[in-house]
């Protein structure tokens, strides 16, 4: 094995450039692996834990570039390291270039700018959103790895300047129909809903899309907004500008149970709220909390979609999702398939909140769930690569994405984990999700589709039938077409549903004999 | 003061991205007002030194 690495002084390049460079770099024959970074503290402290260390990598700046390579022979890191300025080049030659390279840059450009969009690294994220906030600008802050505090002293100034923070960590809001970050194409509409997670807010507005309704607005508010260190201060706020809000009729908000004391002061809140409220905290009991007429607790996002359609004047439904007829035959026919080894499910998961959702619903119907992301941290895995009986993995988890894109990006991760999954003989069913609109895969059934007829196959040599459930978030409108992805899934012989708690309870149906 | 929260609902979004240019152009292609900046950090990332040059701003 050999190691070697080349830094370039005063080259700065966003992350994904440089996953782009990383991915180029490590199809080269012989390459184990190769790291693309910028020599931040944190990046170089990653490196030394995979063995590439010395005296210039802790010189470098954060505004060098620090290539390293794993291969097999030194002739192979020579020709990798070689090819280094070539494969700048080529993706450099894809990538418009700003001129701009600073806020104020570009509040010269949009003087009357009212929000900016931070996708920056989180150990610079304070300055910048200050600055930003004392030029009038609310914030949508997608970086993440901003400390508590400084997130707090952000919200605090913003709320003193009656702007919004939305974030850090923040991956979805709809404003006004206009889509920021990971969104989908939604219809306009009197439902407005506020929530820390982005995939539990892209689920909920395309729910309420499909289901023929609209969104007003959809007001993320980053991960860390219902913790009882920030208080919900953006929570609050949004609550505030949807009661206000004159198309806004009923209100959702979708979230983990929050801290203990931020969850009363909501509940307060909710209950002098002048519209309908439909909460939906995941994994809660909220048995023991009485919210008044107007509130309606619900514990999965589809039973929270049913409750705010319920508010606009539809009949009266159960808010509580089942499965039909149909599809308990269809689990009881899938089941028959299996060879008796076959007992175990793993959930393969892009979006967090669907991991967290899934091991939710298996729970209540008494199915102990593994994960490297437990509900119960009782269950949590040793080793998030080796999984035990039946186990949910958030594959957007920072073990999968440190350097590596986002499964919802990019289904190289998936793509490996299923095949692994599948050559473990007690597995059964795969339960997946995938979750379609602006900035994510442009096909992300495709970029998994030989890898999961591939995975069928193997099982059906080996005298079973390997189940896949697979749920997708998204829109007909979304640019990866809905109806194209839906069919890919089916013709490869998956069963898809069309939200991630009716795949989970179909699972359930699967197990529940086992 | 004006609740500037409650009108950014209201307002046409005007957007500076600051980072990752495919948020810019998803916005783009909904016709939204933004322009790009290709953030770098100031002062080759030195946090002492960029510290010193906002004081001197």
């Amino acid at each position: 094995m050999a190691i070697g690495f080349v830094i370039r002084k005063n080259q700065y390049y966003d992350s994904v450039f440089l996953m782009g460079v990383n991915k180029r770099l490590s199809q080269n024959k012989g390459v184990l692996q190769t790291a693309v970074l910028m020599a931040s503290e944190k990046n170089k402290q990653l490196l030394a834990d995979i063995g590439i260390y010395g005296d210039q990598i802790v010189t470098a700046k954060p505004n060098d570039l620090i290539v390293a390579v794993i291969a097999e022979t030194p002739q192979v890191v020579d020709t990798v390291l070689g090819g280094l300025d070539q494969a700048l080049l080529a993706l450099e030659e894809k990538v418009l270039v700003s001129l701009l390279h600073t806020l104020n840059d570009g509040l010269a450009k949009k003087p009357h700018a009212n929000l900016a969009v931070l996708t920056i690294p989180g150990e610079y994220v304070f300055r910048e959103a200050r600055k930003a906030l004392d030029a009038g600008l609310s914030l949508f802050i997608f970086s993440s790895n901003v400390p508590v505090e400084e997130e707090r002293k952000l919200k605090e100034l913003a709320a003193e300047k009656k702007l919004l923070v939305m974030g850090p960590d923040c991956g979805t809001s709809i404003l006004g129909g206009v889509g920021i970050g990971f969104s989908n194409i939604i219809n306009r509409g009197a439902f407005g809903v506020i929530g820390p997670s982005g995939t539990g807010l892209q689920e909920f507005t395309c729910q309420i899309h499909n289901a023929g309704f609209g969104i007003s607005h959809a007001i993320g508010t980053g991960s860390h907004d219902l913790s009882d260190e920030i208080g919900g201060i953006t929570s609050f706020q949004a609550l505030d500008a949807l009661e206000a809000d004159p198309q806004t009729k009923v209100i959702a908000i979708i979230a983990k149970p929050p801290g203990r004391k931020t969850l009363e002061r909501l509940i307060a809140r909710f209950k002098l709220c002048g519209k309908p409220v439909v909460s939906c905290f995941l994994g809660a009991r909220m048995d023991s909390f009485e919210g008044g007429e107007a509130l309606t607790w619900t514990t999965t996002i589809d039973d929270a979609v049913l409750a705010a359609i319920q508010h606009v004047g539809e009949k009266p439904t159960a808010i509580r999702i089942e499965l039909t007829h149909q599809e308990r035959e269809l689990a009881s026919k899938s089941r028959a398939d299996w060879a008796p080894e076959q007992r175990f499910l793993r959930g393969l998961f892009a979006g967090g909140t669907f991991c967290y959702q899934s091991q939710q619903i298996l729970g209540e119907a008494g199915i102990v769930v593994h994960s490297n992301a437990p509900l119960d941290p009782h269950y949590k895995l040793a080793d998030p690569d080796r999984s035990s009986e039946h186990t949910l993995i958030d594959m957007g988890d920072e073990t999968y994405t440190l350097g590596r894109p986002h499964p919802m990006i990019d289904g190289t991760t998936r793509r490996q984990r299923i095949m692994s999954e599948s050559r473990d003989p007690s597995v059964a069913v795969l339960l997946l999700d995938f979750i379609l609109g602006f900035n994510a895969s442009m096909d992300p059934v495709g970029e998994l589709y030989d890898a999961i007829l591939e995975a069928k196959q193997m099982v059906r040599q080996q005298g079973g039938e390997l189940t896949i459930v697979a749920s997708i978030c998204g829109t007909k409108e979304d640019p990866q077409e809905l109806d194209l992805q839906e069919r890919l899934l089916r013709e490869a012989g998956v069963i898809v549903f069309q939200s991630n708690a009716k795949a989970a309870l179909f699972c359930c149906q699967l197990l529940k004999h086992v | 003061m004006e609740d500037k929260v409650e009108d950014l609902l209201q307002e046409e979004l005007v957007i500076i991205n600051m980072g990752l240019r495919g948020f810019a152009e998803s916005l783009e292609q909904q016709e939204v007002e933004v322009v790009q900046v290709d953030w770098i950090p100031p002062a080759g990332g030195d946090q002492e030194m960029i510290d010193i040059l906002e004081k001197l701003m």
